[in-house]
């Protein structure tokens, strides 16, 4: 029974023997991308989780040409890596960054700004894991609101995250990036299909990838997928594109699976009251409001 | 050869057109950005052939670097004061994965309060970030270290990156006429980068990576030694760039009438001529007055000052910086060369030249008048007001 | 091809190298001892449709003669496969200790 899917991938394996927790989200999104990318992809990896599991010498476990950056440094290192290659006439490559939720909407949004602006043939990948899990949990720009962490607990007073997600995605459209889209581990079809796409574009692309963090969020190891899939269906998070200054929206659920049966799964929002999940139904609804207004289908 | 009438920075510019990067990354800060402005021309008239990469900041400019140095290219990028702060992490990761990219600092104060002259606070602050740390005299000087600077640092045995000080203003904006060496003579001299340390399609690296308590301590062992390694390099790199080109330089150190002298200013950068002259005058009266100037930093060429202060009466350090609660660094440094020599003699410092103030001939005389005499151990200088900081 | 097991482990003071750039894919420890549960695939469900292969965040599946197989050295025994499995050819069990 052939998955062509499977077939249209490498066969080898290029994120192997790493250290990361089992079930990790963002270690399936890094092997997935660069069995698309291949041996010619080079990676760089900001210190967080994917460099702190992969490259413990002498345990080292890319096994395509891979570097670790500085915390903030993701998309500055992938420019110089990417214009040091050229400048020394290497054509047939990929430079493609792999950074969390942390490393790319905090410390590194300045430097992804500034590589889209420049228009940098690179790839950058947005793991997001939802909170800055490598130091055990806290909170990032890009954790959901209510969400609990090891700096936004869950109490009487206040019910973990006050703030919602920055919108990584739509600030890379911002830029008229040549090409940007949301995925889901989730939906590992459909992220491959972007990785692809991307290794096709000329200039800066931007993969926004959730990729669950069991630990993190408080879900046994094996749900992983099937809770990168219910975000989705739930309408917490979409599936789409930015191409030529458009919008697509790749997937649209016919009707929305129960926010709060997602909610309820994960240990860090079982906090949260009817008034909350209220909250993030009526900021979702207002979310689709706009994605039906404003992109295509 | 050619000669040009350039300041500081463009000397600097014209040297590194020289030595052919392949990446530059480039963001401005004063009193840096005349370099960075040159070599985009130089990039736009096509006299230099090299990925001119706009940055968004300071700390970009050099993890640009450090990555184009990752892909086996010859790097450059510069910077001053408040921008070599702002990427004091990259400094260190730059060294620590042995990358060998050139980097000009103009020496300028940092904040606060804001100046933007020049002190030598900023680079000696980061004194032990690993880096090759050289302080030109003049634009002709700071010409020639910055094609000397590649060979040094992409040499196998040091593999490490090169700070190159130029005082700000006094130096990065001072107008002389410099010789540029022809280009042909300076691809003779400085050959391709070359190295294992880099991304390799044949053969793939994972580079940049974590090492714990079993290793990291041999890293840095190597990592050390690898910049003292520099020491003889610099010594070999001069001697052929005087074969080559005619001009002569003297290691880590500068002597100047030291042989009989009984009382030495030890001193970096631009403030050294002054110091010769007043040497001079001093001469003229029988004073016994010397100078020494140090070109690096690091290496500290701690053998050369205690061969020459060894059988002084007095010396003083004089130096733009302060280590606040303590004392200038570079005073901090030359007694512990002496202290290691077992050498005795008694030594004073002098901050001056802070946020840009003037250091004058009399201040300079004055220092050698202070350490015949016997002073405070710190001094500072130009405090000003009548009452001198009392 | 994937990275495998190396023999040498332990690096003297010569053989660390002197900048931080080494062999891509150099493995010294395997990650078996994580797994408290391991999926065990029955051959005779298994239609090899590659599911499990593509969602392995280990990428310790791979298919030989139409079916999945597991390299237990770098399993976590994390259950994505079991779960993502649709026709449920893979079985979580007990580690055997």
């Amino acid at each position: 029974m052939a998955n062509k899917v499977a077939d249209s991938i490498s066969r080898e394996e290029y994120f192997y023997g790493h250290k990361a927790c089992a079930g990790c989200g963002g270690s399936l999104a890094v092997r997935a991308a660069l069995k698309v990318l291949g041996p010619n992809a080079v990676s760089v990896l900001p210190a967080g989780c994917m460099s702190a599991v992969g490259f413990n010498f002498p345990q080292l476990c890319f096994s395509n040409n891979s570097i670790i950056s500085t915390f903030a440094g993701t998309a500055s290192m992938l420019t110089g890596v990417e214009a040091g290659l050229r400048a020394r006439g290497y054509k047939d490559f990929t430079a493609v960054g792999f950074a969390g939720d942390g490393g790319t909407a905090d410390i590194g949004i300045q430097a992804l700004s500034g590589a889209i602006d420049r228009n940098d043939n690179i790839i950058y990948i947005c793991y997001d894991n939802e909170a800055y899990m490598n130091t055990g949990i806290q909170k990032s720009g890009l954790t959901p609101f209510g969400a609990k962490t090891t700096t936004t607990p869950a109490g009487a007073n206040i019910h973990g995250n006050i703030r919602p997600k920055k919108n990584m995605f739509e600030i890379a459209a911002a830029h008229d990036i040549p090409y940007a889209a949301t995925a889901s581990v989730g939906y590992i079809y459909d992220f491959i299909q972007k990785v692809q796409k991307a290794s096709q574009i000329q200039g800066t692309k931007y993969i926004h990838v959730i990729a669950p963090c069991p630990t993190g969020w408080g879900v046994a190891p094996d749900a992983t997928v099937d809770i990168a899939k219910e975000v989705v269906d739930c309408g917490l998070w979409y599936l789409a594109e930015y191409e030529n200054g458009t919008f697509r929206l790749n997937h649209k659920p016919k009707e929305f699976t129960d926010v709060s049966a997602y909610l309820k799964k994960q240990g860090r929002f079982r906090h949260l009251t009817d008034d909350d999940i209220q909250i993030i139904t009526a900021s979702r609804d207002k979310k689709w409001e706009f994605i039906n207004k404003n992109f295509e289908l | 050869m050619s000669k040009k009438f350039l300041s500081g920075n463009e000397a600097f510019a014209e040297g590194i057109r020289l030595a052919r990067p392949q990446v530059i990354s480039a963001y401005p800060i004063t009193p840096q950005t005349i370099v960075v402005e040159r070599l985009s021309e130089m990039v736009e008239d096509g006299s230099l052939s090299a990925e001119y990469v706009h940055v968004e900041s300071e700390h970009s400019a050099l993890s640009c670097a450090i990555g184009a140095s990752a892909a086996g290219a010859r790097a450059f990028t510069a910077t001053s004061s408040q921008g070599l702060l702002y990427m004091a992490e990259c400094l260190y990761y730059a060294a620590g994965g042995r990358f060998p990219i050139v980097m000009m600092n103009a020496d300028r104060s940092t904040a606060l309060p804001w100046n933007i002259y020049g002190d030598q606070r900023d680079s000696l602050s980061q004194l032990d970030s690993g880096w090759i740390q050289s302080y030109a005299e003049n634009a002709q000087e700071a010409l020639d270290l910055a094609l000397m600077s590649y060979k040094i640092a992409e040499d196998k045995r040091v593999q490490t990156p090169y700070m190159a000080n130029l005082d700000g203003f006094v130096l990065t904006h001072t107008y002389e006429t410099v010789d540029i060496p022809a280009r042909g003579q300076a691809d003779k001299f400085l050959p391709p980068y070359e190295t294992d340390n880099r991304i390799d399609f044949d053969s793939p690296k994972n580079m940049a990576f974590s090492a714990g308590p079993d290793t990291n301590c041999i890293f840095k062992y190597k990592e050390h030694k690898g910049l003292l390694a520099a020491a003889e390099v610099i010594t070999e790199t001069e001697k052929e760039f005087a074969e080559i080109f005619g001009r002569k330089y003297t290691g880590l150190t500068e002597n100047y009438r030291t042989e009989d002298a009984e009382y030495i200013i030890v001193t970096l950068g631009s403030i050294a001529g002054l110091c010769r002259e007043t040497a001079d005058k001093l001469r003229e009266n029988g004073v016994k007055a010397g100078v020494v100037r140090i070109r690096y930093m690091r290496p500290f060429p701690n053998k050369e000052i205690a061969d020459v202060l060894r059988n002084v009466k007095a010396y003083a350090v004089l130096e733009k910086d302060i280590s606040f609660g303590n004392e200038g660094t570079v005073f901090t440094n030359v007694n512990s060369a002496l202290k290691k020599a077992g050498v005795d003699v008694k030594g004073y410092n002098f901050i001056g030249g802070l946020g840009g103030r003037n250091i004058s001939g009399a201040d300079i005389g004055n220092i050698y008048t202070s350490i015949a005499n016997g002073t405070e151990s710190v001094n500072f200088i130009g405090i000003g007001g009548g009452d001198n900081g009392k | 091809m994937r990275p495998y097991i190396r023999e040498k482990k332990d690096f003297s003071f010569s053989e660390v190298p002197e900048n931080t750039s080494f062999e891509a894919g150099y493995l010294t420890t395997v990650n078996s001892g994580w797994r408290s549960i391991r999926p065990v695939i029955s051959a005779a469900k298994c239609v090899g449709c590659e599911q499990c292969y593509l969602y392995c965040p280990d990428g310790v599946i791979s298919i030989k003669d139409g079916k999945a197989v597991i390299d237990y050295d770098f399993c976590k025994g994390c259950g994505i496969c079991a779960k993502i499995c649709k026709i449920k050819a893979i079985e979580m069990e007990a580690e055997r200790k």
